[in-house]
């Protein structure tokens, strides 16, 4: 039921992208449609612009992180494949694949938990260098927070967050001091996205 | 032998009576009025028997949730009872899913695609969700199946097959008479009566309001697009002079038809681009005050019926009587949308045919006249304002232009303000719990504005 177009010829590497991501034919099309509609200039690819004029996106205070999180370091245009590939960070995990039985030849898929973990670690580490430091998480804080709190409480707030989860204390919080961290976080259902058909 | 034939004489006899028996039905307690102008209140009785139906149906949707909700909840798995007004870590995954929900799927977006349903009206098409959720609804769908596909579908195409069929045969019958005031008077009659019987053809169950603002001559009559069937809703209570372009196969047929009894404005492909050609013709007609009213839909698009968006100017710069008109349907009974990028003009007019009706409400809105010092824009989007707010529908501003950076700024704080809110709001009123209590439900009260614009 549904559209009728429903049909993967018209996306290139569409079998491969479907494998790697684990995205049904249905949802594939409807997020290239999805691109089709935010790339204005039918370019084929998506730049800085088009992820503004998300008007939406525009008023989130984290923003421009998150579109930053779909260019690659160094690319200025995101095509169709490396949107697919950010967005199935936020799939529902598949809840028949165990956690820990994964045999040594598959990659972790990108819709783990591990994997959305990674993702919103780099949402603070912008300069990637697998620390969150007290700097870049004051500019995180600035960002949520703005004009709502003043520099003291910001800088309170940072410290006590650093605090509690740098357990060694070496003033900045690394990947599995933010994993610890968030142990308890019913990670799979806050960072999934129900994708419509 | 004998007893071998006698079957078949009575299989054909039954089908022949049966079939008298339904066209004599159709003629008289459908056709007949629709000729005549007269209505024994069929379809009304219809739709109350509809709704009551769809009461036992109910499927509620999950509630949205506002920021506070949702971030005290990511806590409040991590911490256990306690939910301390501190910042965690966590926190950001909120801002986070809401923005690629927003690159997924936003506002604008969803306006284009069909509203969802609060509660389900025995249509699949309109529940994204569609689950098993029990005998009783799943036996009350097929049966709905049944009569939608097996009754009530064919009835349909044989209506709108007559009301075509004598449109094209009537307006070239009265393209012939010789009097020029016989054929308008006529013309407008046989209009009439075919947009009955295509109204019929839909069960479309209208609504007018404040007809004594109805579009006369020499105006242009303005309204909020939503399907095509928009003009034979309107064309079915006023005639009205169409615009658009000359199209092939059996509309090409119709609109040739319609123009030998009346004038409609129809442009070569070629044409379209060309505004002031465009300009012209449009002037032209409303300058000749005999002339029926232009009706034309400035979105230039289809949209999904709860807003309105940004008019193009074109209509509004030829500097006559503007007559805004409003269109809402009723989404409970089907659908009108038409997304013509999943839908061809077929597959459209078949979901219409086998919805369970098409409900809606026309607000005829007092005429507009362009004022000293406004321009063509101001002047759209003050008529656009009046038909958005007539209808129940939400003005949206989104033009991607000047606009944009202002609504930035004002939501973003919004945003910024709610979250502050959660962290150190409730801290200060640490000391007084009286005010705490007040603190949480002005918070409250705050989150539901910008928060449920989804």
């Amino acid at each position: 039921m549904g559209s009728s177009s429903s049909s993967t010829e018209r996306i290139p590497d569409a079998q491969e992208l479907m494998q790697e991501t684990g995205f049904s034919a249905a949802h594939l099309v409807r997020l290239y449609e999805r691109f089709e509609f935010l790339d204005k200039d039918d370019r084929g690819e998506l730049r800085l612009d088009d992820f503004e004029a998300v008007s939406e996106l525009a008023m989130n205070p984290i923003g421009d992180r998150i579109i930053g999180a779909f260019f690659s370091p160094g690319r200025e245009t995101v095509d169709f494949p490396s949107f697919v590939r950010i967005l199935a960070h936020f799939r529902p995990t598949d809840t028949n694949r165990t956690r820990n039985g994964r045999n040594g030849a598959q990659p972790e898929p990108a819709n783990s938990r591990t994997s959305k973990l990674k993702f919103a670690f780099q949402l603070y580490d912008q300069d990637r260098d697998g620390k969150v430091s007290r700097e870049e998480l004051l500019q995180v804080l600035r960002m949520m927070l703005e004009m709502q709190v003043t520099e003291e409480q910001l800088q309170s707030i940072a410290e006590r967050a650093i605090q509690e989860a740098d357990l060694d204390r070496d003033d900045a919080i690394s990947f599995d001091e933010f994993k610890k961290s968030l142990e308890k976080v019913d990670i799979e259902h806050k960072m999934s996205v129900r994708f419509l058909e | 032998m004998a007893w071998f034939t006698f079957p078949d004489n009575l299989l054909c006899r039954c089908l022949g009576i049966s079939i008298t028996m339904w066209f004599t039905l159709l003629f008289v307690f459908i056709i007949v009025p629709a000729v005549l102008g007269v209505s024994f209140g069929i379809r009304s009785f219809y739709m109350r028997t509809l709704l009551k139906i769809f009461e036992v149906s109910i499927i509620a949707k999950e509630p949205p949730s506002s920021l506070q909700q949702e971030i005290l909840e990511l806590r409040g798995s991590a911490n256990g009872l306690r939910s301390e007004p501190e910042f965690e870590m966590a926190d950001i995954f909120y801002f986070c899913r809401r923005g690629v929900e927003s690159i997924v799927d936003d506002e604008v977006t969803k306006r284009f695609s069909a509203q969802e349903l609060e509660s389900w009206n025995l249509l699949t098409r309109s529940n994204y969700n569609f689950r098993h959720i029990s005998l009783r609804l799943t036996v009350l769908w097929g049966l709905g199946i049944l009569i939608r596909y097996g009754v009530l579908l064919p009835l349909r195409v044989t209506l709108a097959v007559t009301g075509i069929c004598l449109l094209l045969v009537l307006t070239t019958l009265v393209a012939f008479l010789p009097s020029a005031e016989l054929r308008s008077y006529l013309s407008e009659k046989v209009h009439l009566m075919c947009y009955r019987i295509c109204v019929r053809a839909l069960t479309a169950i209208i609504t007018y309001h404040n007809r004594y603002n109805k579009p006369k001559n020499g105006g242009i009559c303005v309204a909020n697009h939503t399907t095509p069937i928009d003009v034979i809703i309107l064309a079915n209570d006023g005639c009205y002079s169409l615009v658009g372009q000359v199209h092939g196969g059996l509309m090409g047929m119709v609109q040739r038809a319609m123009v030998k009894s009346s004038s409609h404005i129809w442009f070569e492909r070629s044409e379209v681009k060309d505004r002031h050609l465009v300009a012209k013709r449009l002037g032209d007609h409303v300058a000749d005050k005999t002339k029926q009213p232009i009706l034309v839909f400035p979105e230039g698009t289809c949209i999904n019926n709860t807003s309105v968006m940004m008019f193009k100017k074109g209509s509004f710069e030829i500097g006559c009587t503007v007559y805004p008109v409003a269109i809402k349907y009723d989404p409970r009974f089907g659908d009108a949308f038409w997304n013509s990028s999943k839908f061809g003009m077929v597959s459209y007019l078949l979901r219409m045919m086998s919805s369970w009706a098409i409900v809606c409400s026309v607000w005829y809105l007092p005429p507009m006249n362009r004022e000293e010092g406004e321009d063509a824009v101001q002047f759209a989007n003050r008529v656009k304002a009046a038909i958005a707010a007539q209808g129940g529908l939400v003005d949206l501003i989104w033009d991607g232009g000047l606009k944009r950076a202002k609504v930035k700024d004002v939501f973003k704080e919004e945003q910024q303000k709610l979250y502050s809110k959660v962290l150190v709001g409730d801290s200060e009123d640490q000391m007084e719990d009286k005010c705490s209590e007040d603190g949480t439900a002005e918070g409250d009260e705050s989150s539901k504005d910008p928060t449920e614009g989804q």
